[in-house]
């Protein structure tokens, strides 16, 4: 399999501390792959260091051989990685329909194409219903899949998924699961940020673990599971609470 | 018929002065007509891109300093300063957002405010090429009738707001509002924030330096402190903006009707008429408090007051 993103030996520090040290990884073409670890432990902060608000105090991060770490985020979106927030951020005086409209204009110039790719997410996302209501009024569980809408509308070859699953109730997990396999079919590589450790488990192909900004581990969901440091740093955490 | 809504407005307004106004009328509906230009280009960037500018007397400035030295040191006509304002006004905005547009919120409006009234200073002082605190004179007026002038500020406002519409249903007009609701997530869908933004801006400047250019030759005089006025320009086209109605077509026009008419109203009570920066703070106030969209935004909670009151 071929490598899409490489994360080479990445460290980030805000003042004297370090958020992430000395981390790196690759994702697959096609995968799935969770990125897990205890509060704190720099899942946000490698999202952004990937999608480019962050520029790593060292190493480096390829998208397809290219190295784009030190770009901004809008030209790391337009070579093709596209990115959800976990506290999410919808365009609030804007209907939903506009939202998905203004992203779909990356890779369209007329109205008319931006139009077309904007229905065809909204429907593949199930926001049908909703596609007219002003996102500020809409509850958690939609602005989260439409936050999914407005990444997949820029037609990203990538995509990184903060916590999309918080907060839902089950109904809306199951169907949020569906839909990031339909996007997996797709053939859109997805890194995913999530604390549901049935849904990481039962979607990812691959997991990374974080702890303290250090990687405690990496391999199959299986290989995670049975892993006494990661059953460690997780009950560490359960103790402190 | 909503779609025609523009046209048949502006047919109105082509035929009004056949009606045989006043000078006096004449004159403040071509003001009218020149503030809505202004408030047009303000909503732009304030409106839609939602980078709140407290200094657009700079470029209106700048445009109508442009007509004016074209004519007082070149000896051409102020006229030619309407075309020529659009290079020169874009440079400026250029040149000038590279700098405040790297401020967000509240200190781009402070930056924007601050420029204005550098550029008033400097106006002021720089004596030998602008006239100083003298200002220009144009000796001899294109017309003595005010029809001409009426049309030409009509034309210039009836393309701004076509341009205006045709902008904001594009994909500018998405991304100016996605920058208005969310730099970071506009950032992160891929839309190079500081690009679009500088585009707002100049075109916002653009179009509020042609309205100071036509103002040099519809006035025939200029000093740096009616040409970079903070109060009753870069603060009156806030207003007027606020009081029709922020990032719609028509607010502006709504906006600039009241405010001139009101500014002409209060002016003329006697033992009032100095307080009336006063009296637009109060308005502006009472406006964000009750109808923050504005009069054409906020048209059917308006409806609705005033039916309560009926009843």
């Amino acid at each position: 399999m071929v490598n899409l993103l490489e994360v080479k030996k990445v460290s980030m520090f805000f003042g004297g501390l370090a958020a992430i040290s000395d981390v790196s990884f690759e994702i697959r073409k096609g995968e799935i792959l969770g990125l897990i670890g205890p509060n704190g432990a720099g899942k946000t902060t490698m999202f952004n260091v990937v999608n480019g608000f962050f520029n790593p105090t060292k190493g480096e991060v390829f998208f397809k051989g290219k190295k784009i770490s030190g770009l901004k985020p809008h030209q790391i979106c337009k070579l093709g990685v596209a990115r959800t927030f976990q506290v999410v951020k919808p365009l609030q005086r804007m209907s939903v329909l506009d939202n998905v409209i203004a992203s779909a204009f990356l890779r369209v110039k007329s109205r008319a194409e931006a139009d077309e790719i904007a229905a065809e997410t909204i429907k593949f996302t199930g926001l049908d219903d909703d596609k007219d209501v002003i996102s500020k009024g809409l509850p958690l569980g939609k602005r989260k899949k439409l936050e999914m809408a407005r990444a997949l509308a820029t037609q990203p070859e990538m995509l990184l998924l903060d916590e999309s699953f918080a907060g839902l109730n089950p109904a809306e997990l199951d169907e949020s699961i569906g839909i990031i396999r339909k996007i997996k079919e797709r053939g859109i590589t997805i890194m995913i940020i999530e604390h549901h450790m049935k849904v990481i488990m039962a979607i990812s192909d691959r997991i990374v673990v974080l702890s303290y900004g250090q990687k405690l581990a990496e391999g199959t969901p299986k290989q995670i599971g049975n892993n006494p440091l990661v059953v460690e740093a997780y009950l560490g955490e359960a103790e402190s609470a | 018929m909503k779609k025609y809504f523009p046209l048949i407005a502006l047919a109105l307004l082509a035929i009004l002065p056949l009606v045989g106004l006043s000078t006096y009328m004449m004159h403040i509906i071509i003001l009218v007509v020149m503030w809505s230009i202004i408030g047009m280009a303000w909503n732009l960037l304030g409106g839609y891109c939602g980078q709140v500018s407290f200094g657009h007397a700079a470029y209106f400035g700048v445009g109508a300093y442009t007509a004016g030295i074209l004519y007082s040191k070149l000896g051409a006509s102020p006229w030619w300063g309407v075309p020529l304002s659009i290079i020169v006004v874009a440079l400026f905005a250029f040149v000038l957002g590279y700098v405040v547009l790297r401020l967000r919120g509240p200190f781009f409006a402070l930056a924007t405010l601050a420029s204005g009234e550098v550029m008033r200073v400097t106006t002021e002082n720089w004596g030998d090429f602008t006239g100083g605190t003298l200002g220009i004179l144009v000796q001899q007026r294109t017309w003595v009738e005010k029809t001409w002038y009426y049309y030409i500020i009509l034309l210039i406002a009836a393309l701004t707001f076509f341009l205006v519409k045709k902008l904001i249903e594009s994909k500018l007009g998405y991304y100016f509002v996605a920058i208005r609701e969310d730099q970071d997530a506009a950032e992160s869908l891929g839309i190079n924030t500081t690009l679009y933004k500088t585009v707002a801006l100049c075109i916002s400047g653009i179009l509020t330096g042609i309205a100071g250019a036509f103002y040099t030759n519809y006035m025939g005089y200029i000093d740096p402190h009616v040409a970079f006025a903070l109060h009753d320009i870069s603060i009156i086209t806030i207003m007027i903006v606020m009081v029709g109605g922020v990032a719609t077509y028509w607010g502006p026009f709504v906006g600039a009707v009241i405010m001139v008419l009101l500014a002409e109203w209060v002016r003329s009570i006697p033992g009032l008429g100095a307080a009336h920066q006063t009296l637009f703070g109060i308005l502006l106030i009472v406006i964000i408090i009750f109808l923050p969209n504005g009069i054409v935004g906020d048209y059917k909670k308006l409806k609705r007051l005033v039916g309560l009151g009926r009843t």
